[in-house]
């Protein structure tokens, strides 16, 4: 039941909140509905061991071997919680953003919202399908209306991508569906197929596109940071934050364990792509000027990592990509969050037009400080624990390149402080460039949301052990699945 | 006679129409053409019709029924062409009222 | 095994709590009573610290585990703390040495605004807090956490004055170089993990996992571990981010880049020294031992012409830590511990000197501007002069025991090591009298302004400087070689649970270790003497040739800067604007190109014309027939 309410609350507060009239009435309504759908969250954790609760099971299209089936597991929990606290910390932190037609705004956001949870709940191919596109669509509008100068070229592109992506993904599934034997569009259906590792080998591409796009790997980039730079922050916080886990999952859910052989023959590959991602996401990141941009091509460089450290299949690694999936998702919120008062207030976002912010906005500074240091792990924040357990999988990996691949990726995280210091020097150090708005400190709504950020950063900081035991299970259960080196025992 | 003259027969009268379809412009004239054409096959339908009776007769048939659903087809060919006959015409019409004029290379702003 | 120790998290936490409440109050705490809690801390740790080498001075060691840090598979690290001999020398060092320096930063940073003095004292406590991780952690993810850490802090007070964009670079140069060290040394983290299965100092150094580690593993880890020491500890190829850090306060410089985190690379090494001690990374000593030597010897040469006061003091450290490494390399672990101790008090006390000395002078560095000081400030010139004898090695000062352990254990390796170690002692004794001399003798040669302003600093400065001066000069007895005193090495004994150098292979007779000792000791008297007859008068003068390529640290920044920085910005730049706009998303928009450019011919094909239509319909369907008819045959 917890499950169904997770996508209901969004889906039936997203279409109310296109009846309402009033701005502000419409802000405050979807700002509750973000906060039902968190307590309803964590609720789900609190129950974590009772079965019942957390699945399930409607019949929806069953002429076509097709089940409403919702399930939470480890995973899920960990990013319907994400998904759950993104929303209430997007809202507050955005707060005296002012959209036009908020209603629709608002509701469409909602919409979205519904979409991500269904896609992170579900059991069932074709309902994962129809979540899949039931997230994108929304955005595409959100990014399209509410966006900057260039937005429909931008959303164009976007929407096209990814939806080309979507279009593989589709022909992946029927083709899955065709092959089970009662021609089943369960998850565990897909699970217990054992197809044939000459078309695992082509079949994993179909489904690799799909999701590479979304997340997105080299060379499938290019439409995220013009998307982020375009898109309204509350849009981009949400794209970043959650959306791009949407690949992920995939990989997790959906790729990796129905076609293991593939994984494994492909691994060295898909660890090639991301490796050259991390550096080169990295490099672009240190020229841009734009803070929007290099936030995405970080993004891009972080997101690479958690690809290369799943392909790597072993346990450490998947658990440093769960718990990596939260960190990331708060850490860039922040940092967003950050960027949109910058932008709002004055009324520039280029690196070369700011400077001394740190003099008139200390606070401010410390936030923006505490989440870039967990942006480029720094032990004793978030992202030490996933990155120590992700890098440590990469070189227990099965590939003979191993080593290789954690030296280079390692770069990464040199070049991630290199960008993310000058950032912060060029940003709010040094002395105060003349602003067209008089530097002011941060709101009360934006001292929760950053400060609530900054908590779950030292939370998740000095005890990981908590969010890696919510995954436990979860990942050992995983790796049995994904596991194939029995092939190559002699 | 031999099936072949009909054959050589209906095949040049299919060949007439398809020239003056393809090289006329006036619409009259290609709808002519079209009707040419239509008879071409409406008469090798029957010749052959004819030629499957005989040879069911000769065999033993005596019913006399082979092949006469192509004579049936004819029938039909004739009912509907007469029918595009009327239609056709009053496109004509209407194209002469609109654009005095009967030739089809005006018609191309359509596509627009 | 004692319970009472399980409180040991104290020690951590006292600072922790120090940093929290001063950072966050500090818009709101007096200034006074910021500067009480930063070093109440400081002592309230320092006090615990002492109960702790009280209880461990029987030889007795404990691991204090708290909670699982993380855990996944078989792979368990937990929140431990460790106590031994090692750790409770660090602890009184960095306690000791930090609680004179907070006592001193108090007075020295007086002149701050309020809110910022009370960042200073927040980030003093979180590098103390860092630093205590550090030596505490009973395993290396923990002794990591405290590694960044303290780099962190070091990156904060570097920049601390953050108005000035030199400042703020040096602090970033600082944290970058760090973290290539630190990459390595996660690397060789995880190299352990995939190998030996734990990274528990205790667990790993057992003859069951070590059998686990093959003699390729253990020069790859001990190697990689050892380039993080460069990092950390300011080591060639890693070491040019330390002078420039001189960029921070005083006090910052003199606790952070002398005394205490500059030496996390030499506590590591010396905690994992049972696999530095294994034959299989003899190959990694040789390369510590000469690495070691090299940075000693280069930076000692930069350092005879520098005119910052505090990048002499900035090099001389560079060196002298150069100095420790030739003791890893050569086993001799205790030495090394020993010199980072005589090292804390000395360093500490020639930068608290020159801090004083540029308080006085109004936030003048330059040494070409100072001359004749000691005339008004008797006790920093007494002191420092205590601090120069120290560093130079003249019995019975504390640098002459820890230096002479090394010299000993260099000359056991090699003469020739020995050799050039000797030179580039003569080295250090030539530039601090070189130092001490232009500063505090001879005729003032600052403003009119300066002179007038010039003043003995107050005594909550004066004092930290007495005591480490008297801590320089006593505290070199903790280890009097044997040959003059039968158990005159206290500090062998008491670390000997703990961690215990190589033995050597052969044996010196008395009478050689008390030539060695004599000779070296002639030589750097002489050396004083030289240096004190070259500057008596000292003229300002430009550089020129070699003492230019001296001046301007043997252009090594600019090569940094041509073959690695630039290049990477160049590629930064090309792939930003060339490569992902022009290639990769070129490619997706010719992609799409490619589909509008073929709609629009396949658009013509549509004309409109029926004659056309026809035509192509008759044309197709000929084609079919013939199509048709070729494949039946």
């Amino acid at each position: 039941m917890i499950a169904f309410l997770l996508i209901l609350i969004p889906l039936a507060t997203g279409l109310l909140s296109f009846l309402i009239r009033e701005e502000k009435t419409a802000k405050a309504f979807a700002f509750l509905a973000s906060l039902a759908t968190l307590a309803v969250s964590l609720l789900g954790l609190t129950l974590m061991n009772s079965e019942s609760n957390l699945q399930f099971i409607a019949p929806w299209m069953s002429s076509l071997g097709s089940s409403f089936a919702l399930k939470i597991d480890g995973m899920g929990q960990v990013l319907c919680l994400l998904t759950a606290i993104a929303y209430p910390l997007t809202f507050l932190g955005t707060w005296q953003a002012s959209p036009k037609n908020a209603n629709r705004f608002f509701g469409l956001m909602l919409l979205a919202q519904a979409g991500m949870m269904g896609v992170f709940l579900a059991n069932d191919a074709l309902l994962f399908y129809f979540c899949w596109e039931l997230a994108l669509i929304p955005m595409y509008f959100l990014a399209s209306q509410w966006g900057g100068e260039k937005r429909i070229a931008v959303t164009f592109k976007f929407f096209v991508y990814t939806f080309l992506g979507s279009l593989l993904m589709l022909i992946g599934i029927l083709y899955l569906q065709s092959q089970t034997p009662d021609h089943s569009f369960g998850l565990s259906a897909f699970y217990k197929l054992k197809i044939p590792a000459s078309e695992q080998l082509w079949l994993f591409w179909l489904f690799f596109v799909a999701f590479a796009i979304k997340m997105p790997l080299f060379p499938f980039h290019t439409w995220q940071p013009d998307t982020y730079e375009q898109a309204p922050t509350a849009t981009t916080m949400i794209l970043s934050g959650v959306m791009v886990k949407m690949g992920l999952l995939g990989l997790i859910r959906w790729l990796m364990p129905v076609l293991p052989l593939a994984s494994f023959q492909w691994g060295d590959v898909v660890m090639i792509l991301a490796v050259i991602g991390i550096i080169y996401a990295s490099l672009v990141a240190i020229r841009q000027d734009d803070l929007k941009r290099l936030i995405a091509y970080s993004s891009i460089a972080h997101i690479s990592l958690m690809a290369a450290a799943l392909f790597a299949e072993n346990l450490s690694g998947t658990q440093g990509v769960m718990i990596q999936l939260f960190n990331h998702g708060v850490n860039i919120i922040g940092l967003w969050i950050i960027v949109e008062i910058i932008e709002r207030r004055y009324g520039t976002r280029k690196i070369s037009e700011l400077g001394g912010l740190a003099q008139q906005a200390p606070v401010m500074t410390i936030f923006f400080v505490v989440i870039a240091l967990a942006n480029i792990a720094l032990p004793l924040t978030n992202g030490f624990a996933g990155e120590f357990l992700m890098f440590n999988g990469l070189l227990s990996a099965q590939s003979n390149f191993k080593v290789v691949f954690t030296v280079l990726a390692g770069l990464g995280i040199i070049l991630a402080a290199v960008y993310t210091l000058n950032m912060i020097r060029k940003t709010f150090y040094g002395e105060a460039v003349s602003l067209r708005v008089p530097v002011t400190e941060l709101k009360l709504n934006e001292q929760l949301a950053l400060g609530l950020i900054v908590v779950i950063i030292l939370w998740l900081g000095i005890y990981p052990q908590s969010m890696l035991e919510l995954t436990d299970s979860f990942s050992k259960e995983w790796f049995s699945k994904i596991d194939v080196s029995y092939l190559f025992r002699k | 006679m031999p099936i072949l003259n009909y054959i050589i027969l209906s095949i040049a009268l299919f060949s007439i129409g398809i020239v003056g379809v393809l090289t006329r412009r006036n619409a009259i004239i290609i709808f002519m053409c079209i009707e040419l054409m239509l008879n071409a096959v409406n008469l090798l339908l029957v010749a052959f019709s004819k030629m499957h009776m005989n040879t069911a007769f000769k065999a033993g048939d005596l019913a006399g029924t082979a092949g006469t659903d192509g004579q049936i087809f004819v029938f039909f060919i004739m009912v509907v062409a007469a029918a595009e006959v009327s239609v056709g015409l009053a496109i004509i019409v209407m194209m002469y009222r609109n654009i005095h004029s009967v030739d089809v290379n005006f018609l191309n702003r359509l596509k627009q | 095994m004692n319970n009472a120790l399980q409180i040991v998290y104290l020690i951590p936490l006292l600072p922790l709590l120090g940093f929290l409440i001063n950072g966050l109050g500090r818009n709101y705490l007096s200034k006074t009573l910021i500067g009480l809690i930063g070093s109440g801390s400081i002592l309230g740790s320092l006090i615990l610290s002492i109960w702790v080498f009280m209880q461990v001075k029987d030889g007795n060691t404990f691991v204090a585990e708290y909670f699982n840090f993380i855990a996944v598979d078989k792979l368990v690290i937990p929140f431990a703390l460790k106590i031994d001999q090692l750790s409770a020398v660090f602890l009184l060092i960095i306690t000791g040495v930090g609680f004179l320096i907070h006592v001193y930063s108090a007075s020295y940073m007086h002149e701050e605004k309020p809110g910022h003095f009370g960042r200073y004292f927040a980030y003093l406590n979180l590098f103390v807090f860092s630093m205590l991780l550090l030596v505490m952690g009973a395993n290396l993810v923990i002794l990591f956490i405290g590694w960044e850490g303290v780099g962190l802090c070091s990156y904060l007070l570097i920049g601390y004055w953050f108005k000035k964009q030199e400042y703020n670079k040096a602090a970033n140069k600082a944290f970058i170089m760090n973290r290539i060290g630190d990459l390595a040394f996660l690397i060789a983290i995880f190299w352990l993990i995939a190998r030996a299965g734990t990274v528990s100092f205790d667990e790993l150094f057992t003859a069951v996992n070590l059998a686990k580690l093959s003699a390729s593993d253990i020069t790859v880890i001990t190697l990689l571990l050892f380039i993080g020491a460069t990092g950390k500890s300011a080591q060639i190829p890693l070491y040019t981010w330390l002078p420039d850090a001189m960029a921070g306060p005083t006090p910052v410089s003199a606790l952070i880049h002398a005394a205490t985190m500059v030496t996390a690379g030499i506590y590591m090494i010396a905690r994992s020294h049972v696999l530095y001690s294994m034959d299989a990374a003899e190959l990694t000593r040789n390369i510590i031992t000469y690495t070691g030597m090299a940075t000693a010897l280069l930076a000692a040469t930069i350092a005879l012409k520098q005119n910052d006061i505090k990048k002499v003091l900035a090099y001389s450290t560079v060196s002298q830590l150069g100095f420790m490494f030739v003791a890893l390399g050569t086993g001799a672990y205790v030495a090394a511990v020993f010199h980072v101790m005589t090292h804390a008090f000395f360093k500490a006390l020639l930068f608290l000197g020159s801090g004083s000395v540029i308080h006085a002078m109004g936030g003048e560095q330059d040494i070409r501007n100072m001359g004749g000081l000691g005339k008004k400030m008797k006790i920093t010139y007494g002191t420092f002069m205590v601090g120069c004898i120290a560093i130079a090695g003249i019995p019975p000062f504390s640098g002459f025991f820890s230096k002479d352990a090394i010299l000993l254990s260099a000359f056991m390796k090699s003469p020739v090591l020995y050799a050039v170690a000797v030179f580039t002692a003569l080295l250090t004794a030539f530039y601090m009298f070189r130092l001490l001399i232009i500063t505090f003798t001879g005729k003032f040669r600052g403003t009119d302004e300066q002179a007038h302003h010039l003043h003995e600093s107050p005594m909550a400065m004066t004092l930290p400087l007495i005591i480490l001066a008297v801590l320089s000069i006593v505290g070199g007895l903790v280890g009097i070689p044997e040959v003059i005193r039968e158990g005159g090495d206290k500090l062998s004994a008491f670390l000997a649970p703990a961690v215990s150098s190589m033995p050597h292979e052969h044996h010196l007779s008395h009478s050689d270790e008390y030539l060695l000792m004599g000779i070296s000791t002639g030589l750097v008297l002489a050396t004083i003497l030289a240096a004190i007859m070259v500057y008596r008068n000292y003229q300002r003068k430009e550089a020129t040739g070699f003492a230019k390529v001296l001046e301007n640290k043997w252009y090594v920044d600019e090569l940094y800067d041509r073959i690695i920085v630039q290049p990477l910005h160049w590629l930064g730049g090309f792939l930003k604007d060339i490569f992902d706009l022009k290639v990769v998303d070129g490619l997706v928009n010719g992609a799409g190109r490619l589909v509008n450019y073929g709609s629009r011919q396949l658009r013509l094909l549509q004309s409109g014309q029926v004659g056309s239509y026809v035509l192509l319909m008759v044309l197709s369907m000929v084609l079919i027939f013939a199509i048709q008819f070729f494949l039946r045959k």
